[in-house]
Order: C-alpha cells, then structure tokens, then sequence
C-alpha cells in the first residue's frame, strides 16, 4: 500500500485533483489533500505526484516508509 | 441563476471591453445574473459560458468536463492557430493519456528547477536593459525586450541555438492569430515549424546536449515513452505556448502600472514588492480581449453548476477575465491593489492543464519587472493609449511595439 501526503508548499493548481481524481481533491482552503490514504499502488498517483509543479505531493511505502516519488 | 435566467438571450461573443484594464461590463452582468448562460456559437449550436470563480475553477478541475472530447469535435466553429496546433498536443488530451505526455516535461518546470534558472535569467534581462538604456530615445521595448528576454529563456531551456531564434516571431504571429487569418497560411506555418524541429531532433540525435530537446529524445528512444510526432509536437508547442504570452504578459504589466500611477509609485519605491504584485498584475490585466475564452470543454455528462444543468455533450467556455474579478473571492476586484493577499487567480488555469509554464513564466515576470524598475526609474510610455497599435487578429492582446522613455540617472 502506499501513503499520500501533500505538504504545504501547495498551491492549489489542481494538476493533481484534475489528474487523479480519485486520489486528491482541493479542500475548502483551496489547497490539495489525499482523499484517502493508505491506497493501492496506482501509476496514475505517481503521475499527479510527478505533475505538481511544487513537489508537493510525497508517495511512500506504507510499511517501509521506502520514498517512491519522489524518487529517493 | 436559476434555468429561466440562463435562458435569456446573451449577445456572444462578449463585444469588445471599452478600456484596455477592466473586462466588458457584460462580463460582470452574467456573473451576477446568468453565472452559467446559454450561447450560440459560431457554428450555431448552443454552448454555455462560465463566469464565477468557483465555476470556472470546478469546469478546468473536473474530469467530466473533457478537452479530448472538445477535441474530437472540434467545436466553436472556426479553426485557429492555436486550435490546429493544439489537436495533436497534451492540451487536447485527457488523464491518464495526457499525464503520460506532461509527466516527460513536467520535472523541468517545477518551482525548483525553475528557480536554479533564475540567475540566468536575471543576468538575461539585465544584458538586454544595458542595450536600451544605450539607445536613443524612445525605445520599443517589444522589440529590445519583452520578447527577447521569453524567447530566448525557452530557447536555452529547449536547445535551440540562438542564431535561429529570429526566425520564429513570424511564425509564431502566424500560429497565435485569430480565425480572421487563411488557414492555409497557419497550416504551411505548422508545417514549416515541423520541418524545422524535425531537422534539429536529427542533430541532437547526432550530438546530444544537456537540454530538454536531448532528454525528450532520450525519453523517445530508450524508454519509448513518446511517438516521434508527440515528440516533434511538444517541442514546438512549448516554443510557441511560452513566448507571446510572456511577452504581451510583459507589456500588459506595463501599461496597466501607467494607467495606475499611484500602485506604480509604491512598487518602484518598494521592489521587495515585485512577488506579490506580479501575482495581483496576472490576476487584473487583460490579456485577452473579453469575447475569448478558453479553449473549450464538453460535458461528458450532465452536470449541475450554479443551480443550472449543463447536459451531457455540452460544450463549455469559461471566462478567467469574468473568474478573476469575482467580488466573492477578490475584495473590490476592479481595483488594482498591488500588495493584495490573493487567492490563486485564474489566468493560468487550473486542473490537469493548469499551465505548464506557470513558474516559469512568474519568475520571468518577477525578474522582468524587478528589472524594468532598477534600468529604467521614472519609465513613461512616449504614446497615449489611442496610439498604442495591436497586432490584428491575433488571440490575446499583442502589440506592435511600445515605445518607452525613462529618466536618465545623473
Ligand atoms: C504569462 C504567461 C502565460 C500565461 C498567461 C499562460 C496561460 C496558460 C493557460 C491559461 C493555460 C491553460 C489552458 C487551458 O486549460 O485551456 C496554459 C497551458 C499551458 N501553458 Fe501556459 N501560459 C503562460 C506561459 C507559458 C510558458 C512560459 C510556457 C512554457 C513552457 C507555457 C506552456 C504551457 C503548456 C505546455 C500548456 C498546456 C498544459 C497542459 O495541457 O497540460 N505557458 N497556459
Ligand atoms: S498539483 Fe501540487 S500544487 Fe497543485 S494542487 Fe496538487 S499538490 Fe497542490
């Protein structure tokens, strides 16, 4: 399983809500957050994490807490 | 706000605004009355136009609301540049296909890397002002500075040598016109700008280099991650999506702190300001005229906004000029109050397609103004407003040129 986290370095673009909408949504601070975590290993997860322009966005093993993206 | 008052007849496109700094008041009246109104379009079938800012923010966010889909239909009636350009390239794709696209180029544009290239840039810009302020008054800065300065940063970043760079303001005049241009003419342009990028895939084939042109190629033929006509596309598209908007971007910045000379005062006197006032400059100019729009979206079912069902196959416009000057959201929109505490405005979209170049393009925005404020202090525009001549048919607002003046230092 992996952890999602979005850090605060957000913005609020909505590359990752518009890129997996089933992982991420803007909350009413108009800022990015997990819907749900742990969640299976998804690419599309990795795609959004790849896509913010801010490197917000930190995908990890949830047992390990091994970094997946970004890359360690 | 309810069915009936989207029914109301709305005159599309939106006339002309009558200034060059605040959007046409019809703009404010749908916002209040018709946030989600019905409208024919140049083809004669019925789209619906988006004027709040949660609105639009929700249209560009929402996966039910495609560009693929716009894409494959081609709506809106008249092709142009950008659309034809835009039917082969990530802006015309929808997640996970264009996540696959943008994923490639996405690592050169975050706000880390972007700011690793702001030395470079700073040096760039101050190149550039130490050859107006060695020339004659008055002096175009269209041509000796804002868009120099966006063409030749994407330029360097993408690998394209500098003694070739010259050739591409025509072409790109051609691919950024509006629908008045002959099709014909944008065609043979894109075709043009194929075969040029087409050529220098091959050098860098030859001899790689460390740039986004050598690492796309790599992507393309040891991780097969792209098609050579992705490839090809990509390179051109970030060349043209970057260099007109910064530049008229540049100029709009400028004319609009004229036309404010008190906001213009207190950044010149306050240039730690630059930051925040670049932010609330992308938030209050008008880059475009009020009748444009986005590109548009198509429902891919239904979907209700601001109280009114958009049936499924619909197309949808939004208007970021309406979005950015919300009273919801910006407090006294229509005034330009350089140290505002903004809300993320919309002008360079939001969702998947939020804008590429976003940081990039700030940081040269910051970089250019800070500039203009430390070369050119006292910096006045030798023409009136009525004299300020614009490119015709064009998108966005793209002058000829702007001839400045300054006060020389003693
Ligand atoms: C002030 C300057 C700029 C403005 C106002 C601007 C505005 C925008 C907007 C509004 C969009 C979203 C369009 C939509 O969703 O329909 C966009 C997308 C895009 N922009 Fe910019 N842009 C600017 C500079 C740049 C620069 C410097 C680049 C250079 C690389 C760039 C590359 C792109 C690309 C590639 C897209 C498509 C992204 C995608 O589909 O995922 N832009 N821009
Ligand atoms: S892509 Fe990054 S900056 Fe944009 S909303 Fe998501 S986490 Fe925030």
């Amino acid at each position: 399983m992996w952890k999602l986290t979005v850090s605060s370095a957000c913005i609020g673009s909505g590359v990752c809500a518009g890129t997996a909408p089933a992982h991420f949504a803007i909350g009413p601070d108009g800022r990015s957050r997990p819907l749900a975590s742990p969640v299976e290993p998804d690419d599309i997860v990795l795609g959004a994490a790849v896509n913010c322009p801010m490197e917000a966005i930190a995908v990890t093993d949830a047992d390990t807490g091994t970094p997946i993206d970004p890359p360690p | 706000m309810t069915q009936q008052d989207s029914a109301t007849a709305v005159e599309f496109p939106i006339p002309p605004a009558p200034t060059l700094y605040h959007p046409a008041p019809q703009l404010a009246q749908l916002r209040a009355h018709q946030p989600v109104a019905k409208v024919t379009l140049d083809d004669g079938t019925t789209g619906y136009l988006v004027t709040r800012y949660a609105d639009v923010r929700q249209v560009l966010i929402d996966p039910r609301f495609s560009r693929a889909a716009a894409n494959a239909m081609g709506p809106g009636g008249a092709q142009t540049g950008v659309s034809m350009l835009a039917e082969d390239s990530m802006i015309s794709l929808d997640p996970p296909e264009h996540t696959r696209l943008r994923r490639l180029v996405a690592g050169a544009f975050t706000a880390r890397r972007v700011e690793q290239l702001r030395p470079k840039v700073r040096a760039l810009v101050d190149e550039l002002l130490a050859e107006v302020t060695a020339r004659p008054h008055p002096v175009d800065l269209v041509e000796h500075f804002s868009l120099p300065l966006p063409v030749r940063v994407i330029c360097e970043l993408l690998g394209v040598p500098p003694q070739d760079q010259h050739i591409f303001h025509a072409w790109s005049d051609t691919v950024m016109s509006d629908a008045s241009r002959d099709p014909d003419e944008i065609r043979s342009t894109i075709v043009k700008l194929g075969e040029y990028f087409g050529k220098l895939i091959a050098d860098k084939r030859a001899t790689p280099a460390d740039d986004l042109m050598t690492a796309l190629i790599a992507a393309r033929d040891e991780g097969d991650r792209l098609t050579e006509k992705e490839l090809l596309n990509l390179c051109f598209g970030l060349l043209i999506a970057g260099h007109e908007t910064t530049a008229n971007q540049i100029n709009m910045f400028l004319l609009t702190l004229m036309s404010f000379p008190e906001e213009y005062q207190r950044l010149a006197a306050s240039p730690e300001l630059v930051p925040q006032a670049v932010e609330e400059l992308m938030r209050f100019v008008q880059l475009g005229d009020s009748s444009s729009n986005g590109l548009p979206r198509i429902t891919t079912e239904a979907v209700e906004l601001s109280g009114v069902t958009i049936p499924a196959g619909s197309v949808v416009l939004t208007s970021a000029l309406a979005a950015n000057r919300d009273e919801s959201v910006f407090s006294d929109p229509d005034r330009l109050d350089l140290s505002r505490e903004v809300a993320q405005h919309l002008s360079f979209g939001a969702g998947a397609h939020h804008c590429l170049g976003a940081q990039l393009a700030r940081m040269e925005l910051q970089e250019a103004l800070s500039g203009l404020l430390r070369h050119l202090p006292g910096l006045q525009i030798a023409v009136p407003d009525s004299q300020l001549r614009f490119k015709s048919g064009m998108i966005l607002r793209s002058l000829e040129t702007l001839p400045v003046t300054w006060q020389h230092e003693a």
